[in-house]
């Protein structure tokens, strides 16, 4: 590869606090040689004029689903891969509610070969915090760590009984793994499918309260005080939720938290005369709750905005409200809908590309997220301006169940460079 | 060259018929004096008329039902409708068949109208994005059940003269009920002030902005009510424990003699049926012919639906 140039570049990377117009070179290995105002290279290299737009690190999601194995007619890795870099995505944090679930040395080892083959983009596979997702017996965290797994979740499940979660905090504290809790109490959210509230009253559908959420929060995190290990909240939906983080957090408790760009830009109201789309979990809730979360970020209580890319097939969709799946795809509007929150002035934006690129990574302890000198030259460029309107049949996921069908957006991915070589432009 | 420009009549009532919250009052009104024609037809000898000659009608039941099913399958008849009856009783779903299979399947049977009650809330609008014809929702879910509160506003009317002005209590599981909804929108729609009445595990949240007053006490929520509508106890939707028991729920919430003093003197009392004796309602009180409008309502259930049919069916 030849060593590159971009110049005339915004080059925006919380991680070195920084923000001007400069350039990049990239060395022959795809590694950032130097960033910013300086410029030294051989003649020979190309250059690439990119005025006017602006150079992130490539994004991190740390909550994507990649239909493999099992679900490949909703996703595979070639399409997720494609839609990611479509997004400038260059690092995904894949699930593992695969079929079979990956909580075995095995199941981790296809992983990786297939997503290596098929992929076009750094995969940092997931694996279950317990075996089947049945919340009864833990993986094997430290062989599974040892094969290249970098955390562990069970996704949309939540370890229910407390005494498990005491011992999976306690095992999982010695060997340094990330535990990702999705936090629902199942009695309180039986058969729910909406938040709890007018909306869900006129709707006639079954709604949740966030006490559901709060409560095993608040357990979790009484727990973390006896066995602190590196642990991290997936997705947080509620003001009540943000209260009990920001209590805990005063009482010097370490750990993470992440929030879906959809609870960030959307609410119940959206979901209108039952769309399915619009179902998620958690779910969206009120107007208040969205506000607070953009708070939440502001204040550091909330570090990471994940796509909780869901892809579904239409199959799956087409149902009524309550039978129909869960979830959204996200991860190839994850920036731009997350621009939104800079354009209507909810958030500065180095803080939003904080949450996107280098916050994600040190949580997950990989080494992205960031242009500085020596680190793999995955970035992502994009026109801060450029308005678009998101068409579903134009997304690249296989499937295209996306919540935000038709709405203006304002910004958009121009280029994605993935170890210095350009892996997606338009 | 510019098109033609076509004018067409502003029609009050949409194309299907979802619910009360997509209704106008123009709407709902034109439906209740089309029904009042009715009334005397279905008392007459000669009941049948062909209004709907030549369409086709198809009753898609997948919760089971006798007084809607039976009501809207004579309301077709009766007006000349070649009408069919489903009885799908998860059958359909049973063998992996989804709704939008159904539908499409009947679809290209070219019905002028389907009739659709579901357990699933939204399942009738689903439906009305996927077919050609007219929709009528014949109860969704705890959503909607417009039919009913179109009944009962006939009824009221057919006794009271008018709705607007008085005061109706609902009362019992509000929560599951979707009959209790829809008579919220239609009543608070043509003018009538709305109690609802119901344990606090039985009360949905949000309910206060649905423009009703919420009591947990029967004598306050009662007082100075022209209607009182009781609800019927819906066990087969009660998943976990809602209430202590069926006594103590008679106790603080049953309709009886006593209770209904405290609403107005000439009271009239109301239920969608079928009725649980003894848990929401005092069994000779649901019998009195002097306060008790149950009968009346499944009178008029056929003619409502006969208007509605009518009018939807275009």
């Amino acid at each position: 590869m030849r060593e590159k140039i971009l110049t005339n570049v915004r080059i925006i990377d919380p991680s070195q606090k920084m923000d001007e117009i400069g350039n990049i070179v990239i060395d022959e290995k795809g590694k950032i040689k130097s960033i910013g105002k300086k410029l030294g290279t051989s003649k020979s290299a190309e250059k690439i004029d990119l005025k006017g737009l602006v150079a992130i690190p490539g994004l991190v999601d740390m909550k994507a689903f990649v239909g493999e194995p099992g679900f490949e007619y909703k996703e595979n890795f070639r399409t997720l891969s494609q839609a990611a870099l479509a997004g400038g995505v260059t690092s995904i944090v894949t699930m593992p509610n695969t079929k079979p679930v990956i909580d075995n040395v095995s199941m981790v080892d296809f992983i990786i070969r297939r997503g290596r083959d098929k992929a076009k983009v750094n995969l940092f596979p997931c694996a279950s915090i317990t075996r089947q997702m049945e919340g009864n017996q833990m993986t094997e965290f430290g062989l599974l760590k040892a094969r290249g797994i970098i955390g562990f979740s069970d996704v949309n499940k939540t370890i229910q009984n407390s005494e498990l979660m005491s011992r999976i905090m306690n095992y999982a504290s010695d060997i340094d793994v990330l535990i990702m809790q999705h936090a629902e109490d199942y009695e309180l959210a039986k058969n729910s499918c909406i938040n709890q509230g007018e909306v869900a009253t006129r709707l006639g559908l079954q709604g949740v309260s966030d006490i559901a959420e709060k409560i095993i929060i608040e357990r979790d995190l009484s727990l973390l005080s006896e066995f602190p290990c590196r642990y991290h909240i997936n997705q947080i939906s509620s003001k009540n939720s943000l209260n009990v983080i920001k209590k805990n957090k005063s009482n010097g408790i370490k750990f993470s938290t992440g929030v879906s760009i959809n609870n960030l830009s959307l609410n119940q109201n959206d979901i209108g005369e039952f769309r399915t789309f619009l179902k998620l979990s958690p779910p969206l809730r009120s107007e208040e709750d969205r506000l607070s979360l953009i708070e939440g970020i502001k204040n550091d209580l909330i570090n990471v905005i994940v796509s909780d890319h869901i892809p579904e097939d239409e199959e799956s969709k087409r149902l009524p409200f309550a039978q129909a799946a869960t979830g959204s795809i996200g991860i190839e509007t994850l920036l731009s809908l997350s621009l939104e929150l800079y354009h209507n002035e909810s958030l500065p934006l180095e803080k939003i590309i904080k949450c996107l690129t280098i916050n994600p990574a040190k949580i997950l302890k990989i080494d992205k997220g960031s242009l500085k000198e020596g680190s793999d030259a995955d970035i992502c460029i994009f026109d801060l301006e450029k308005p678009w309107v998101v068409k579903a049949e134009e997304l690249k996921s296989k499937s295209k169940n996306t919540a935000i069908e038709n709405r203006k957006l304002q910004g958009k991915v121009k280029m994605t460079l993935l170890q210095g070589e350009v892996v997606y432009s338009n | 060259m510019a098109t033609e420009k076509k004018v067409t009549a502003i029609k009050n009532t949409p194309k299907h018929l979802l619910g009360i919250q997509n209704l106008s009052v123009l709407a709902a009104k034109e439906i209740l004096n089309e029904a009042k024609s009715f009334i005397k037809l279905n008392r007459g000898s000669s009941k049948k008329l062909d209004v709907l000659r030549g369409k086709t009608q198809i009753n898609l039941f997948f919760e089971p039902s006798t007084r809607t099913q039976s009501s809207f399958d004579l309301a077709g008849k009766r007006l000349g409708a070649d009408v069919m009856t489903m009885n799908m009783g998860n059958s359909a779903l049973k063998k992996g068949e989804t709704l939008i299979d159904t539908a499409m399947t009947l679809n290209a049977m070219h019905p002028d109208i389907i009739v659709i009650r579901h357990q699933d809330s939204g399942a009738p609008n689903l439906l009305s994005q996927k077919v050609n014809c007219t929709v009528i929702n014949a109860g969704d879910g705890r959503r909607e059940h417009p039919t009913q509160a179109l009944l009962d506003a006939l009824t009221i009317i057919n006794r009271k003269g008018n709705i607007e002005g008085l005061k109706i209590a609902i009362c019992g599981d509000i929560l599951h009920s979707r009959v209790a909804r829809s008579n919220i929108y239609l009543m608070n729609m043509l003018g009538a002030e709305v109690n609802v009445i119901a344990p606090k595990t039985l009360m949905p949240e949000g309910i206060d902005n649905l423009g009703v007053k919420s009591f947990t006490d029967m004598k306050k929520g009662l007082d100075g009510c022209d209607i009182v509508m009781m609800l019927r106890l819906q066990n087969e939707r009660m998943q976990g424990s809602f209430l202590p028991s069926k006594r103590e729920y008679y106790e603080f919430f049953g309709l009886t003699p006593e209770k209904l003093k405290f609403a107005k003197k000439d009271a009239l009392l109301m239920h969608p049926g079928p009725m649980n004796r003894g848990v929401e309602i005092d069994t000779k009180l649901a019998d009195d012919i002097n306060v008790s409008l149950v009968k009346e309502q499944v009178e008029l259930g056929v003619a409502v639906r006969m208007a509605c049919l009518k009018l939807y069916c275009k």
